[in-house]
Parts: C-alpha cells; structure tokens; sequence
C-alpha cells in the first residue's frame, strides 16, 4: 500500500497505520429513540446512579461492621458430629433431594431431573416463551410458571432452614462460628478481668499439668473411647475442648450429667459406663483445676 | 495538559468514538427512577455490577494473605479475620457481597422476566445473562471451602457426593473437582484455581457479552 494519500480515496488512514481517520464532530446523538424525558447517561443519569450506589455501599459496610463473617475450627474430617450445611442459596436443591421420589433409587430425578428442567427452560425461555407480548399479565403461563418456581424456592429453603435448626436443637448443637465468638468473648473478658485484679493472664487449659495423673481413671477413660476426641494428652482437639482444667468450668455434678447424656455433640456414654464408672472418673476429672500460688 | 495528551493520543488511535459509544448514550425515561419512582426495579443490574467490582477486588486483596493449602489455609483466613488491620471488613465484604449478587441476580433476572424484556430481539443477551447466573452459583460453591473450616469441609463432601450421583458422568466429575478420592490438599487447589481465575475469567468474558449486547441494542423500550 502506498504510504501517501490522496484526496478522492474512500478512507483516509491516520499516518501509515490502519487507523481510519474520522473527524467526529463534538455534537451528542439525538435522544429520540424513546418518547418522554430521556437525559445523558454521562454525566445527568451516572451522577443520580452514583448516589444510588453510595447508598447501597454505606448499607453494605453497615452490614459487615455489624456481622463479621463467620469462621468456625478448622475442618476435621474425623468429626462425625458436624452437620452439613450448603450456602442458603444452594438450600432449595439440598432441600429437594431429602424427598423420597428424588432421592435414593430415584436421586437422578433430584439431581438432574427436575433442576435440570427447570434450569435449562430458564437458560432457553426466549425460545420457550416466542409470543410478541411482554406485559406479565398477557402471558399467563410464562408468569405462572416463574411465580410456581420462586414459591417453591422459597418453601424449600425455609423448610431446609427450619430442619437445620431443628437438627441443632435436638443434638444440643451451638454453631461453630458462634461457638469459637462466645469463647473468644470468654477469655478477652476473662484477660480483661485479671488484667483489672492485677492477676497473670488466662491460662490455655491444654497447658495445664493433670493433677494425680496416674489415678485408674485415665485408664477407665482410655476404654471408654474418650481419648480418641478429647486426645490422648486431654488437650482437646480441633473444637473438642481440652480435659485440663475442666475442675475450673464444671462441677462434678455437672460433669456427671455431661459424661451421662453428652453435650455440643458428644455422645452420651450412659450405656458404656456404669453409674459408679461414670463417678469415679467425674471424680477426677473434677479435680482437674488450675495450680492455685 | 490533560486535553493535549487526549488529543495526542486520539490523533493517533481514534479512540473518540469508542467511549462515546460507551458514555454518550440515552436513558429512557421508563427506566429513570427519578421520573417514576417504581423504575428503580432497574437499579438491580447496575448494582450486580457494583457488587461484582466489590466482589472482584475485595478477592484480589484477600489473595494477598490466603493460602490455598490444607495446614495454611484455615490459619491464614484466622489471620486475617482476626489479626489483619481492616482484614475483618475486607472478608465480610466479600462474604456477605457473595450473598447480596445472587440476590441483585436474582432480582434483575425477575425484572428482565416479567417486563418481558428477553424477547426478540434479545434472546441471546438472556442466555448470556443466564450463563453469568451460573457462574456466579459456581463461584459461591467454590468459594465456600476455600476458609477451610468445618462448615467448607463437609459442605463441599455433599456436593461431591451430589455430583457423583450424575448416571456414567458423576464418577469423572468427582474426580476432576476433587483432584483424587479424598476431600483434600488437592481438592482446595483445585476449588481455589476454579474460583480465582477460571471461573472470575469466564465471568468477565460474558460480562463483555452482556453489556456489548445491550450497547448495540439499547434498553427495551416501555410496556
């Protein structure tokens, strides 16, 4: 290609490069596409959206000064306590597969069946729904059949919701991320407290030295299985608490009830021990205190 | 001095009418709410986008102390929740800013629904629009391992159990999510390379789409 130009050519590139050279006057187009009041996106409709979004930004950081995002121990895979639990939006699909037309023998019904329907007619509703008309209340069975679907998302997550607290209840369960808040709560208030009697620091329990460590009862525990959750050296493991300085939290009573009918997803242990079992080794455990100077 | 670098740069690339096109272009008014007020169903667009860019550089500065390891991970959330200046509000925007797109999603899929906004001619900016919506859920499935608490643990085994349930597919499927036969160090790198760059990579592409789309076409017009 030549590098020169020439009047009567059709395109007039900028330079040698393949740029075509306009001159674009600085008019804005004609807003007359839509009848009514139609205004610039740049700057008259951006400036009211900016305020829309500073709103919408201040509401957001309300939100996340005033619920910190939740983070419970670190995963386990041994903790068969845990009860699994899907972000709330994915809630409806969890819901769906505990019926029992979706699940089981029928689980390819629930897992590709019916979203598999219901997201590939979303995914394709231009071609589903062809008519000219687009006021919602023209097309019933297009707006029925998306209202049917929203009202079923919403009872499913709800029934979903509801079972999970249940389930919570009934196993006497705290939430992990709320579990870990209140003890971390616990033990600034607790530093806070020595801090204020002149005392030394709240001491980690799993650093404290077992008081009569060779007492029968370690070995009655050893059998019971109690060591395979709460370790082998009694610190706790993961969200299961340490045995050190259990004399400090719970009384013996106290302890008897827990070891009795379980806690927090503990089992209870009334049929593998027997009655003075379950005593002898509250006994002890209830001596479990901190060195007092 | 702004407008002579402008005017330089623009002699040489043309680059007027590309933003232009972008910036100079006409709001109707049925979609201004500050015309009729019950406009403002046509908020929940931009304010996916919005949250989208929150959520897109709330996660690059949570890479900065993330990582994607099975003894680390969990101690590096720990850390910048707890110990991080200003870690907390960088992680609860993007925690919560997960929850808020799915809702705007959600909202601005109802709205493109019921006016009736999908039809001819903008089938396939719905499809595309429907495709973001999926990405999005997968960016959520992804993301809830990666703190690597008890909560992602077991969360993510359903749905790999789920996803093995699929006739002659699930097993394959397993596997390539879970990167072997055990949630583990594998499965959190694979989750954390989906939802940081295949994933953010596929979104950003049908993004373009989308608002390519709805630049050539415009907005549609009243009912």
């Amino acid at each position: 290609m030549a590098l020169g130009h020439h009047n009567d050519e059709k395109i007039v590139y900028v330079g040698d490069s393949r740029v075509p050279k306009r001159n674009l006057e600085n008019v804005p187009p004609d807003y007359s596409a839509f009848p009514g009041r139609s205004e610039a996106f740049i700057p008259n409709f951006l400036l009211k959206e900016w305020m829309v979004g500073c709103v919408a930004l201040v509401g957001f950081l309300v939100l996340t000064i005033a619920h910190p995002a939740p983070l419970g121990y670190q995963a386990d895979p041994t903790n068969a306590a845990f009860i699994p639990m899907p972000d709330w939006y994915f809630l409806f699909m969890y819901q769906l597969l505990k019926y029992p037309y979706v699940s089981g023998d029928y689980v390819v019904l629930g897992t590709l069946g019916i979203p598999g329907v219901a997201f590939t007619a979303l995914l394709i509703a231009p071609f589903l729904d062809t008519g000219k008309e687009r006021r919602f209340y023209r097309r019933p069975i297009a707006s029925a059949l998306m209202l049917l679907s929203i009202i079923a998302c919403i009872y499913l997550t709800k029934i979903s919701w509801d079972h999970y607290q249940h389930q919570l209840e009934l196993t006497g369960t705290t939430p992990e991320h709320i579990l870990r808040e209140e003890k971390a709560r616990e033990a600034a208030e607790k530093a806070a407290q020595a801090g204020q009697n002149g005392g030394s620091a709240p001491v980690d329990p799993a650093d404290l030295p077992l008081v009569q460590a060779d007492d029968p009862a370690m070995s009655l525990m050893e059998g019971a299985g109690c060591l395979q959750c709460h370790a082998a050296d009694l610190k706790g493991q993961g969200s299961v608490p340490a045995l050190r300085g259990t004399g400090d939290l719970h009384s013996k009573e106290e302890l008897v009830d827990i070891i009795t009918n379980g806690q927090n997803g503990m089992p209870a242990f009334e049929g593998n021990l027997s009655t003075e079992e379950i005593d002898q080794i509250a006994t002890w455990l209830a001596l479990q205190k901190a060195p007092t100077e | 001095m702004f407008k002579g670098i402008y005017n330089w740069i623009d002699e040489r690339l043309d680059i007027t009418p590309m933003w232009r096109d972008v910036a100079d272009h006409e709001v109707p008014e049925h979609v201004n709410p500050a015309h009729h007020f019950s406009a403002f169903v046509y908020c929940f667009g931009g304010l996916t986008f919005f949250i989208t860019v929150i959520q897109i550089l709330s996660g690059m500065f949570l890479t900065m102390y993330y990582v994607p390891d099975i003894i680390n991970a969990y101690a590096s959330v720990d850390y910048l929740q707890h110990k991080v200046a200003f870690g907390a509000i960088v992680r609860g925007m993007h925690h919560w800013g997960a929850s808020l797109v799915i809702v705007m999603m959600f909202l601005h899929t109802l709205r493109v629904f019921f006016t009736g906004s999908y039809k001819a001619p903008r089938e396939m900016n719905w499809v595309v629009g429907m495709l973001i919506f999926f990405v999005m859920l997968g960016l959520g499935l992804t993301g809830y391992l990666l703190p690597w608490d008890n909560k992602a643990y077991f969360a993510t085994k359903v749905t790999l159990s789920i996803a093995e349930s699929v006739p002659y597919l699930g097993p394959y499927i397993k596997t390539l999510i879970n990167g072997g036969d055990i949630v583990g160090a594998q499965t959190l790198t694979r989750f954390f390379a989906i939802h940081v760059f295949f994933l953010p990579g596929a979104l950003l592409a049908l993004l373009g789409a989308h608002f390519f789309m709805i630049r050539r076409q415009g907005i549609s017009g009243p009912l």
